[in-house]
């Protein structure tokens, strides 16, 4: 939040705030490649720093929901209500010891973790947390971290493969097969806010959802009747992506002892931790991006209507308004984001597991035919309904 | 096949040229087991699979073998008692009532009528909280792991009853060769009451959560179907037999104790598995009949609450036993199935042979009948829903 102040209105240079910075606070004498990489390496810093954070606040979140929700508490000990706990884990899980079974293939098991976790780790790096805090601003943006986030299924297959456990490799193939599945419901039902928004920018899309109070969200009724639908789709989608239950099956802890993760110990295993909630989060705040409004909440409208901002404009750096308005935009998607995740951990601990076939024939014979009904009707609402409307005209 | 997707391979010895396809798959052999967590203890099923189909399976036993009959043939009448708590240790109750009741019908006692009461009651409250753990689990398998916890949520209310009866919470010992250990402490027949109120409330909500949960029975209807004929063939007793709608339940059909009085009041019935959601027999059929049978213990242990008088809970027996000569086989009604003891003396203070006839050890064997054919996933519902204890199977 601190860095979100620091490079608030920043002077623009390329698409990079942080270069932005850079460049303005740099004696002549450094070359400008330096810049470029002293601004690399601050946003993998940075990028890494939210990734762990977003991991830590998820395990927390994920104990303190299954907790409550199964008359406990959760973690009580370290910290007030256990919030020191993902730290605890973290010594523990560095501490342990770290294993490769005999018989594996030593380069594949190692590398496997290392594959799952940069794939969440480079979709971040073009997740913007305000309008004008970013790393890299690019106009396929969705595509970007939609195809970042199915690399993970490499690295989970190579870790199956390579684990020598016939349970790993069952749960790697799961993991194939149900990926595969759900990527085409999963992307179908993302051309639906996608096809009204006429952007692949996150930001973008987010600006275009600007309105009074938060009435301009697609996923409302009145813009679009077919954006509910779709959304239903992309989150039983997502639910199947980032291996969260009632679609568990590569790590059926029943079946499969821990699936694809079954021979791995300490930070290695934590790296598979780390993505999936990470995965969670990501893929939440996208459905908040083209669902929810992105940064658009009562609070940034109030803001914006406040300081007199204007949508997509840059504000004057380091003015009072533009400051709230990366906190409050900020604030909005990280709540929302979390909300996303809420929910995710609301369904797992209240569903059973479905089968392998019943979630092949979810995702083929009816999401995916349900999406397709969804971008259609929803193109046709564009095309001859729209017009009428005079909300979507302003 | 056409001859673009072979591959020419040359034919040994003659001139003539073979093609055949050089891709040669086996079936993979797996090792569910014995330290699988949906094994329910220690045993080994080695799976025989085809991608995610059983084509095959074996189960291995022995595991938790513990000669709990060759130690019946070694120590004295009543300190066989404890070890019959280790066998089905989720039912330790009806374990003590099975192996008492062999020793006192050797001995020809009788049993004060509190002390039946109190059994009766015990027995029960044991089976609801057995059936609580077969239920819980079996969601656990299926992937729900909220339901569990509810459900240990009112097993752990009657485990702090049993510890308040017994001292103990899992292995109690209590049902005596001629009675009970000690007559219920005051006030305990009043929380069972409450018990039951309370039971009646929260089994609702596992009904609600888990037994029509819509993905729970898609997963087990038409899964694992046991027919009639084969259910009598393989022997199968208790839930496993009722599941498959065999009308018999030892309670009734060969009373023992105060259960002909309870039948005749009308208080209870035997559920039965009806097909509802699938095929007669499924795993859906045995999961209702647990359930089911939770609410009719509860309508039992009403009962007994009802007609419970004061008295002595323990008939006049020596410390040391010694059993008159002579054989003795006595089956209960197990929450498993049949749990028969069959007991033969010489007229001495140890036991001849002390057999034991467990129902999850012969439940077990339709395994390997249902098993191939079914997905990884299922056979995990199918082993669920045979509901074994492996203290048992083991022995």
């Amino acid at each position: 939040m601190l860095a979100a102040v620091l490079f608030a209105g920043a002077p623009q240079s390329g698409t990079n705030p942080i270069q932005g910075l850079l460049e303005q606070v740099a004696p002549a004498a450094v070359p400008a490649w330096a810049v470029v990489a002293a601004t690399i390496g601050i946003g993998v810093g940075i990028t890494v720093a939210i990734v762990s954070v977003i991991a830590m606040f998820g395990t927390w979140m994920e104990r303190k929901v299954s907790g409550h929700i199964q008359c406990r508490y959760g973690p009580m000990r370290a910290g007030w209500h256990g919030w020191l706990q993902p730290l605890a884990d973290g010594v523990k899980l560095l501490l342990k010891e770290d294993l490769v079974p005999k018989g594996a293939d030593r380069v594949l098991y190692v590398i496997a973790p290392a594959i799952v976790l940069a794939s969440v780790l480079a979709a971040m790096a073009v997740f913007p947390l305000a309008p004008n805090f970013y790393f890299a601003d690019i106009d396929l943006g969705i595509f970007f971290i939609l195809a970042m986030t199915s690399t993970t299924t490499i690295g989970v297959v190579m870790a199956g493969w390579s684990s020598n456990s016939k349970w790993s490799l069952y749960g790697s193939m799961r993991e194939a097969a149900q990926v595969i599945a759900y990527e085409i419901p999963l992307g179908i039902s993302l051309l639906v806010p996608i096809m009204v928004a006429g952007s692949f920018n996150l930001i973008e899309v987010s600006n275009d959802q600007a309105g009074w109070m938060g009435m301009n969200w697609y996923i409302w009724p009145w813009v679009n009747p077919f954006m509910l639908p779709a959304f239903v789709l992309f989150f039983i989608a997502i639910l199947a992506e980032t291996k969260r239950a009632p679609f568990d099956l590569p790590e059926a802890e029943s079946e499969l002892v821990a699936g694809f993760m079954t021979e791995y110990s300490g930070i290695r295993w934590s790296f598979f931790f780390m993505e999936e909630y990470a995965a969670m989060f990501l893929y939440s705040a996208v459905g908040a991006f083209f669902f929810f409004g992105g940064f658009e909440s009562p609070l940034t409208w109030l803001v914006r209507h406040q300081f007199g901002l204007t949508v997509g404009v840059q504000a004057e750096a380091w003015s009072l308004g533009a400051i709230l308005l990366t906190l409050t935009s900020a604030l909005t998607i990280v709540v929302k984001g979390f909300a996303g995740v809420f929910l995710m951990m609301w369904l797992r601990w209240t569903l059973p597991r479905v089968r392998i076939d019943q979630v092949m024939t979810l995702g083929y014979k009816y999401l995916t035919p349900l999406a397709l009904v969804c971008v259609l009707g929803a193109g046709l609402w564009e095309v001859f309904v729209k017009g009428f409307l005079p909300w979507r005209n302003g | 096949m056409s001859q673009s997707t072979t591959l020419p391979t040359a034919a040994a010895g003659t001139g003539e040229r073979e093609f055949m396809l050089d891709v040669r798959t086996q079936d993979m052999e797996v090792n569910m087991g014995p330290q699988h967590p949906a094994t329910h203890g220690v045993m080994r099923i080695l799976i025989r699979a085809d991608g995610e189909i059983c084509t095959g399976a074996q189960p291995h036993l022995g595991y938790l073998h513990r000669c709990a009959e060759k130690i019946g043939e070694n120590v004295e009448w009543l300190q066989y008692l404890p070890y019959t708590d280790r066998y089905d240790y989720l039912a330790a109750m009806n374990n003590n009532l099975g192996y008492s009741m062999a020793v006192e019908k050797l001995m020809g006692i009788e049993i004060p009528r509190r002390a039946l009461m109190i059994r009766t009651i015990c027995a029960e409250l044991n089976r609801i909280g057995s059936h609580l753990v077969a239920f819980g689990t079996y969601g656990l398998d299926l992937g729900a792991i909220t339901p569990f916890l509810y459900m240990f949520r009112e097993r752990e209310w009657m485990m702090a009853l049993f510890e308040k009866i017994c001292g103990a919470r899992l292995t109690y010992s209590y049902i005596r060769i001629g009675g009970v250990f000690n007559d219920a402490p005051p006030g305990w027949l009043s929380e069972v009451e409450r018990f039951c109120d309370t039971f009646e409330e929260k089994w609702q909500e596992y009904v609600d959560l888990l037994m029509v949960n819509h993905i729970f029975v898609q997963r087990t209807a038409n899964i694992g179907v046991i027919p009639k004929a084969m259910a009598l063939d393989f022997g199968l007793t208790g839930p496993m037999l009722r599941g498959s709608g065999v009308d018999w339940d030892l309670r009734r059909d060969m009373p023992y104790e105060l259960y002909a009085e309870i039948w005749k009041s009308g208080c209870f019935q035997i559920p039965l598995g009806k097909g509802e959601r699938g095929t007669l027999g499924d795993c859906w059929d045995r999961a209702y009949v647990r359930v089911m049978e939770m609410i009719e213990s509860i309508k039992i242990v009403r009962w007994c609450l009802d007609s419970i008088a004061p008295g002595p809970v323990i008939a006049e027996i020596p410390k040391t036993l010694r059993v008159p000569a002579g054989e003795a086989y006595v089956g209960i009604e197990n929450p498993r199935g049949e749990l028969g003891h069959y007991v033969v003396s010489d007229g001495g203070k140890v036991a001849v042979r002390c057999r034991v006839r467990g129902p999850s050890f012969t439940n077990l064997a339709v395994l390997e009948e249902l098993l191939p054919g079914a997905l990884i996933a299922d056979s995990i519902a199918i082993i669920g829903s045979t509901d074994i204890v492996v203290g048992e199977t083991d022995r």
